[in-house]
């Protein structure tokens, strides 16, 4: 993380008090023991007590947080519900963490136009809950829905397991209003589709809290299907399953979700949930359609023939809401599931390309041998995204570090065989030095180059992201040489 | 006229670009040329002919993915999905008609440069939406890259959404990757005859309110229904909602979907080759092609975006004020609006009528003279406008791509 600014420690009371002074009350805590809940996010191996905490409850009070904060040089860490699997809101010991929870309501639903304007606290779940009963929901589901904030889901550009048909958060927004780190205050789109000029909300989307902070947020929201199912398989072979998945999109089937697990999360599942999983296969394949009944009952007919030339070893398609649910319990259940099996797990989160999974698994297999941890596997098959699991005990000297080397190399061959370093968890701090494995030195400056046009103190949320930290001036700097750049040979009219 | 260089490949591109910022010179940058006549009239010293940089470079339909070279034809990449069953899900429409140009061109560099779409937008997004990766030479004439080759990808900030719509001002693209799609086993279209432009909003707001999985929903006023040569040659307002994906799902969807309309008004159905001639000319803007009379292209001709419910009220501003005809695409989202030839292209009203409804429109036809004159972008307020600013130059300082094509000055 950035070398902590001595200066600004050394005026921590006269800052505390400023900030007090936008936000009365209780909305400023600078107790330690008050800001222990504050010390980390999901990603808990990491933690660090922030200099301040402030709660704002509306865009003025933000702005006024973050103008004061440009002017005197305070870093600030913005953060919704804590829910980051990459430390995204991990504090700083010299920054303000921003804490966005107050900003809970929903402003406004608008089933004529299929949108709701919403605060950036809202939890994901809470928008479907208030659009359901007009038969609507939000569809980007990430497991934590429950829990975390739309205002993190924009700044991760959250997925879950419908993205495949239903796309990330960055396919189900219409507006934003932004508070720059200077306070002014952006509006970005609206109730219409599409950017009049750049694409603002597309960029702000995915950021990581590194280019603003979101004060409200206009999502989009969907007429829920008639009805769904899901079809339970089972392969001998990750290669069986690969294939089917394949052949399932060749036919030109979409499904609303397909989930992939290996033999150790099939155990660990099935041991918890009693879903009623096989446990003599190797790879189980969950496949779910919705839509309208003829449409659903046609396409469930033809993936089960397309299991079946897959070679499947059992195939269950599910007769009732009940058993489709059941079926999804066991998935849904997996992390926790490894979480009884193991003191501790740690979660990965690489996209490759879905051809590659059978040569990415037989790596791991080798790569878990040679680091002696144990490793479960859960993908979302239909994208390529893998959540590799590993197993390891936090108590034991050595294995953390181990843990995390081995998580290094997993991501490495994710991009080694075409993919990504993170499909839906986000860079944070977790990720930051692997950057360079995907991204060159060129790619990563013109990447904080915009960051730049944004915040040009470099600010916002700084030590995420990007593992070398550049001054504006430094990444802005040119070297042209005039007039010495001979025409190049190129097919001139 | 400006000296054309055409890169033989993205080597030459960086090559020309530092060559431009040695030389303090400007930029366009053009595939075909088939959107050229968008924004405000350009005036570089340089034409960057990217139309050579050709080439599927990768295809994998099982992966749901394609990267090309950014001058491949768009008509190319278009016919080898089709022959695999898939197909460009955002529906790129085709300028060609509105401007004047020859139909079928466009490289899908520049379908992605103008973040274009057509009727399917309302469900399947807009370019932007497809966009997973890129390569190209910034404007301090620097190779760098973006996003990957993967659908599902959070590592770094997604630079295909800022270049997507961009319009060649930030970067040089030399090759890109997108997503593609299963296209649909069939298509019908329900047919909703003799409705008032509110009461179509109505009936498409109903529509798409219903779990019947609408891919396209547009409202064309009588007079502007009879201007569209797909067999449905009425006299008479039409509003259309197609059904698209397998059989036994269409099948169903349209019997929901017709009790649904029935209250509105007479239905009749288009079956898919019908179907698909009305949403090609729904996407390509048919009723107001610039080859209908010889004056047309004098005819500014506006693009807005605004929230469908408001759809309705945003044209009425408009027709009472001036000569205008018009129709809706996107359940009444978007709005084309053809006006009688005057000094400022209408925009006046336009802008004032869109910020009193919300949303945005561009200047989509008018001649150069005026484009130069006005913004055809939608105006930004300071803030805004002081952020793109600041976004252009981080990617391009000097200025040497496309300088000024949207606002002047970026």
């Amino acid at each position: 993380m950035p070398a902590p600014d001595q200066a600004v420690l050394a005026r921590r009371e006269s800052i505390v008090a400023a900030l007090r002074a936008i936000v009365p009350g209780e909305g400023v805590i600078a107790a330690e023991r008050e800001m222990r809940p504050y010390e980390s996010d999901g990603l808990t191996a990491y933690r660090q007590l922030p200099m301040v905490v402030v709660l704002p409850e509306t865009t003025p009070q933000v702005s006024r947080v973050l103008a004061f904060c440009h002017a005197e040089g305070i870093k600030v860490v913005p953060r919704g519900a804590g829910t980051s699997l990459s430390g995204g809101a991990l504090p700083l010991t010299d920054g303000v963490l921003l804490g966005m929870a107050k900003f809970n309501r929903i402003r406004e639903i608008d089933f004529a136009n299929r949108l709701a304007v919403v605060e950036p606290g809202v939890t994901n779940l809470a928008v479907t809950e208030a659009v359901e009963h007009a038969g609507f929901y939000y569809a980007p589901d990430p497991s934590s829905q429950i829990a975390c904030t739309i205002g993190g889901n924009v700044a991760e550009n959250s997925g879950g397991v419908h993205c495949l048909k239903y796309g990330m958060t960055t396919n189900n927004l219409l507006g934003c209003e932004l508070v720059l780190m200077t306070g002014e205050i952006v509006r970005v789109g609206g109730k219409h589709l599409d950017a009049g000029g750049y694409d603002l909300l597309g960029i702000i989307t995915g950021s990581e809290g590194l280019l603003g902070v979101v004060t409200e947020i206009t999502v989009r929201i969907l007429k829920k299907p008639d009805c769904a199912r899901a079809v339970l398989v089972g392969f001998a072979s990750s290669e069986d399953a690969g294939e089917c998945v394949a052949k399932i999109i060749g036919a030109g089937i979409i499904p609303g979700g397909m989930e992939m697990m290996d033999r150790p999360a099939i155990h660990a599942v099935e041991q918890f949930v009693h879903a009623g999983y096989p446990l003599d296969v190797e790879a189980l394949l969950i496949v779910e359609v919705d839509g309208p009944r003829a449409e659903v009952d046609h396409l469930i007919a033809r993936i089960e023939a397309i299991a079946r030339s897959c070679r499947a070893l059992t195939c269950r398609v599910s007769t009732s809401e009940q058993e489709r649910l059941l079926f999804w319990a066991g998935r849904k259940a997996a992390f926790p599931a490894v979480g009884r099996i193991s003191p501790d797990y740690y979660c990965m989160d690489g996209t490759i390309p879905r051809a590659r999974l059978p040569q990415v698994l037989k790596r791991m297999r080798e790569l878990s041998e040679t680091y002696g941890l144990a490793v479960a596997n859960v993908f979302h098959a239909g994208d390529g995204n893998l959540h590799p699991l590993i197993l390891y005990d936090a108590n034991k000297p050595g294995e953390l570090e181990r843990t995390e080397k081995f998580g290094a190399d997993i991501l490495k061959l994710c991009v080694e065989v075409g993919g990504v370093l993170t499909g839906e968890h986000g860079v944070g701090v977790e990720k930051r030095d692997l950057m360079p494995a995907m991204f060159s030195e060129a790619d990563l400056k013109q990447q904080q180059r915009l960051k730049c046009a944004f915040d040009d103190k470099g600010l916002l949320n700084p030590g995420k992201v990007f593992p070398t930290l550049h001054r504006c001036a430094e990444l802005g700097r040119m070297h042209v040489h005039a007039g010495r750049v001979p025409f190049p040979d190129i097919p001139r009219f | 006229m400006a000296d054309t260089v055409q890169p033989r490949d993205a080597k030459d591109v960086e090559a020309a670009v530092q060559w431009a910022l040695a030389e303090g010179k400007t930029a366009e940058i053009v595939g075909h040329g088939s959107k050229r006549a968008i924004g405000r009239p350009a005036q570089t010293d340089l034409t960057l002919d990217l139309s050579a940089l050709t080439g599927v470079t990768l295809y994998e339909p099982e992966e749901l993915v394609l990267s090309a070279k950014a001058g491949t034809p768009l008509a190319e990449i278009e016919a080898l999905l089709a022959a695999n069953g898939q197909q460009l899900a955002f529906e790129p429409m085709d300028y060609a008609g509105i401007l004047g140009g020859v139909a079928g061109r466009g490289t899908i560099g520049g379908a992605l440069a103008a973040n274009v779409s057509g009727p399917r937008r309302i469900k399947a997004g807009a370019a932007r939406d497809h966009f997973l990766g890129f390569y190209a030479v910034s404007g301090r004439g620097e190779t760098f890259k973006s996003g990957g080759r993967v659908v599902k990808n959070v590592t770094g900030y997604d630079l295909c959404k800022l270049i997507a719509g961009s319009w060649g001002t930030l970067a040089a693209m030399t090759e890109v990757t997108i997503k593609v799609l299963p296209r649909p086993e069939t298509e019908q279209t329900l047919l909703v005859r003799g409705l008032e432009p509110a009461r179509a909003i109505e009936a498409m707001t109903s529509a798409m309110g219903s779990s019947c999985d609408v891919s396209g929903a547009a409202h064309l006023p009588a007079g502007v229904a009879v201007r569209v040569e797909a067999g449905v040659i009425a006299a008479d307002a039409v509003t259309a909602l197609r059904l698209e994906g397998f059989s036994p799902s269409v099948a169903e969807r349209k019997r929901m979907l017709e009790a649904l309309m029935k209250p509105f008004g007479e239905l009749a159905t288009l079956e898919a080759p019908g179907s698909r001639a009305l949403w090609t000319a729904v996407r390509d803007v048919a009723p107001f092609a610039a080859d209908r009379s010889a004056r047309q292209d004098e005819q500014p001709l506006w693009r807005i975006s605004t929230a469908p419910s408001r759809g309705a009220e945003l044209a009425a501003m408009i027709a009472s004020a001036a000569q205008a005809q018009m129709f809706y695409d996107w359940a009444g989202g978007l709005i084309w609006v053809a006006l009688g030839a005057c000094d400022d292209a209408g925009a006046a009203l336009v802008r004032r009528a869109v910020a009193a409804a919300g949303g945005h429109a561009t200047l989509i036809r008018a001649p150069a003279s005026v484009r130069a004159a006005i913004d055809v972008f939608a105006p930004q307020n300071a803030a805004v406008a002081a952020l793109t600013k600041r976004v252009k130059e981080s990617f391009d300082p000097r200025g040497v791509l496309n300088p000024g094509r949207m606002w002047a000055g970026v």
